[in-house]
């Protein structure tokens, strides 16, 4: 009796919750949960001087991340992510105002001129960017036949160009959870805001913004973290001056061939994210509008 | 005595919809004037309308004489408490109710003084450091009206204000709310549905029906002269009969309708015209035999018992059914019994039918 009745309990309870949930449990253990062990456990192995990687213990890959050299490079990074998260709220807010404020068909077409370029690789996009801004490029062709200059005019490789670069494929990250906050906003709470004497700036001021911040700031988040790593922006229109925490690993596992290095840097990104996901939940914002 | 707010020729169209048709409406300093009319009538648009949300497709809007289709809703001398609320959910009691005050640039030591008298007036006491999702639906709706009056308004527009609260809570803040408007001598705008609300707190009442004013007027006239059948049927209960004046003599008017005659006074009315007769059920009176005037049966069904009423429902013999309304105990016939419904002619009220153009024409057609 009591065995048929724990039998039941597992065939109703158990069984199901393997079924359904184990899977996935399988495949995040096998797709996030191992690498990440991999490449902690990586960061602490020493090299040989053929930089072969040997399983023995130490704490060089570390000591070197807090090397004069490297230091610079993680500020000009972190700089380079904030001003770029920056100008994508500047940027990204009116718009998802703008579409999340408008009625019925043109609100589609707006989210769609967001969503199209998102579906293009946007490796390809750079390098697209690449050809309109090179020496040889269409800008500098158009400048020149219309005499507004005769030499060509450097864009490219410069730390503007990198920012340029990032802001448009982040652009949409920050977007879609401020539309998404935008559009939960109750409209009745602007018309009394206004009907109380408040100018238009003001409601922005005092309601608009104070009511989205939740969207701000994962939009922040979302450009924030992949700035720091998005190498192939800085390699492709960026110079000597413009490397994000992404060059310096992206070098250690090509170039550099010293993969314990590169998974020390790596851990680096993975702790500013945490760090800042953390701060993110701490200030009350919810995981889901992060698409976690 | 100067009208505060005037609507002139006010017409409001949503591609084809249209919502508001030709309204005419002066209202008086200092009174308490309800629109009234079923859901979908329009009474939002107007009222938004009024405080600058939406513009007329047509037609002027005057506060105070000004008109101000040009001004802003942040620059008219108008406020609204929002059917939903529309507190401010990230601000406290204070500084929601301080907003407008704040918009003011009025001097921070006024603002605490004024907010502080004006929880006061709305029993809100001690609530000044909670925010709204703290409040319970009753005190949330005395925010949303502190908040709207600390800028002392001329006319304060009301939404449904109370359409969120149980009954109870309900009938209260009614009270409360007529208390308010006689203290602080504001105009008060208030749209509801609900007739009994708007009998209880008006001086005047303007019912709205599909977009059209049908009638305005004091409680009582409304009441006892309803205009039209829709104003008839919407506030309190009546006894409807659609027919055809046969004959006139002064002011005693005879109706014919299906199954017989009855009669009613009224004037301006001619021989032969289509209307509709309205009698309350309390005015209704009944006998055994035809009374002078009046000579359709009714066959006696039911009755139904609300508190200290009785409804005594009869049938006609083309099967719509009166209502007769007395006090308990008093006298009533029998289930089962035929009866013949009168009263007096002066208790019933004589209506234009506005179809009576479409029957005068069914009429004219003549069949071979
Ligand atoms: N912004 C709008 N666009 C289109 N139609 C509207 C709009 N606002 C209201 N309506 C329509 O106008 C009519 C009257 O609405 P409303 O004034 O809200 O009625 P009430 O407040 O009397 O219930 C309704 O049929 C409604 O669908
Ligand atoms: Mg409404």
């Amino acid at each position: 009796m009591e065995k048929a009745h724990s039998k039941h309990n597992w065939k109703s309870n158990t069984l199901p919750a393997l079924v359904t949930v184990g899977p996935l449990t399988l495949i995040l253990v096998l797709l996030v949960a191992i690498p990440l062990i991999y490449v902690v456990v990586m960061s602490f192995c020493s090299i040989d001087q053929y930089y072969n990687v040997e399983f023995k213990f130490t704490l060089d890959n570390y000591k070197r991340l807090i090397s004069p050299d490297y230091m610079k490079i993680y500020g000009q990074s972190l700089l380079i992510a904030l001003v770029t998260t920056l100008l994508c709220i500047l940027i990204g807010y009116p718009f998802a105002y703008i579409i999340a404020r408008t009625k019925s068909k043109k609100k589609r077409l707006l989210y769609m001129l967001v969503i199209i370029p998102f579906w293009t690789n946007s490796l390809i996009r750079i390098y697209g960017w690449r050809t309109f801004l090179g020496n040889n490029g269409w800008l500098n062709s158009i400048l020149q036949t219309l005499h507004i200059t005769n030499e060509p005019i450097t864009f490219l490789y410069k730390q503007g160009t990198t920012v340029l670069g990032m802001v448009y494929c982040l652009l949409p990250f920050m977007i879609f959870p401020l539309y998404t906050a935008l559009e939960k906003l109750d409209g009745s709470l602007l018309e009394a805001s206004s009907d109380l004497g408040a100018k238009p700036l003001v409601t922005l001021r005092e309601i608009i913004i104070p009511l989205t911040s939740g969207g701000i700031f994962s939009g922040s988040i979302m450009v924030f973290i992949p700035c720091l790593g998005y190498f192939f922006v800085s390699d492709i229109l960026g110079g000597g001056n413009s490397d994000v925490i992404g060059n310096l690993i992206e070098r250690q596992f090509q170039s550099g061939n010293n993969w314990p290095l590169g998974a020390a840097l790596s851990i680096i990104l993975i702790a500013v994210t945490l760090i800042l996901v953390r701060i993110y939940k701490k200030m009350g914002g919810d995981m889901e509008s992060l698409g976690v | 005595m100067g009208y505060i707010v005037e609507l002139e020729g006010v017409n409001k169209i949503y591609g084809s919809n249209h919502v508001v048709r030709d309204l005419e409406l002066k209202v008086e300093e200092g009174e308490f004037l309800t629109l009234l009319g079923s859901s979908g009538c329009g009474k939002t648009t107007t009222l938004r309308m009024i405080a600058g949300f939406e513009e007329p497709t047509t037609g002027s809007i005057k506060v105070e004489g000004e008109a101000i289709e040009e001004k802003e809703p942040f620059e008219r001398n108008v406020n609204t408490v929002f059917q939903s609320y529309a507190l401010f959910p990230h601000k406290t009691i204070f500084d929601n109710i301080a907003y407008g005050l704040k918009m003011k640039k009025v001097p921070k030591p006024e603002i605490k003084k004024r907010v502080t008298e004006m929880m006061e007036l709305v029993q809100l006491e001690g609530f000044e450091k909670r925010y709204p999702s703290q409040l319970s639906g009753g005190q949330k709706q005395r925010v949303a009206i502190a908040r709207a009056l600390i800028n002392r308004p001329r006319v304060l527009l009301l939404d449904e204000p109370l359409g969120a609260l149980d009954l109870k809570l309900r009938k209260q803040m009614q009270l409360e709310l007529k208390r308010l408007q006689r203290k602080l001598n504001i105009t008060f705008i208030y749209v509801t549905h609900d007739q009994e609300e708007a009998l209880t707190m008006s001086d005047r009442i303007a019912i709205m029906h599909d977009g059209v004013l049908d009638q305005l007027g004091t409680p009582t006239e409304i009441y006892e002269q309803p205009k039209t059948k829709f104003v008839a049927t919407f506030i309190g209960e009546t006894n409807i009969f659609d027919g055809q004046i046969n004959d006139i003599k002064g002011s005693d008017i005879s109706v014919v309708i299906e199954n017989g005659y009855i009669s009613g006074r009224g004037d301006g009315f001619k021989t032969g015209e289509y209307i509709t007769v309205s009698v309350r059920p309390e005015k209704l009176k009944f006998a055994e035999t035809p009374q002078e005037g009046f000579t359709v049966p009714a066959l006696v069904k039911d009755y139904i018992y609300v508190g200290s009423i009785i409804k005594c429902i009869v049938s006609l013999p083309n099967g719509n059914e009166l209502k007769i309304e007395r006090l308990a105990g008093e006298k009533l016939p029998d289930i089962g019994s035929t009866i013949y419904p009168y009263w007096n002619r002066e208790d019933a009220v004589l209506i234009h039918n506005r179809d009576n153009m479409v029957f005068e024409t069914i009429d004219s057609i003549t069949f071979n």
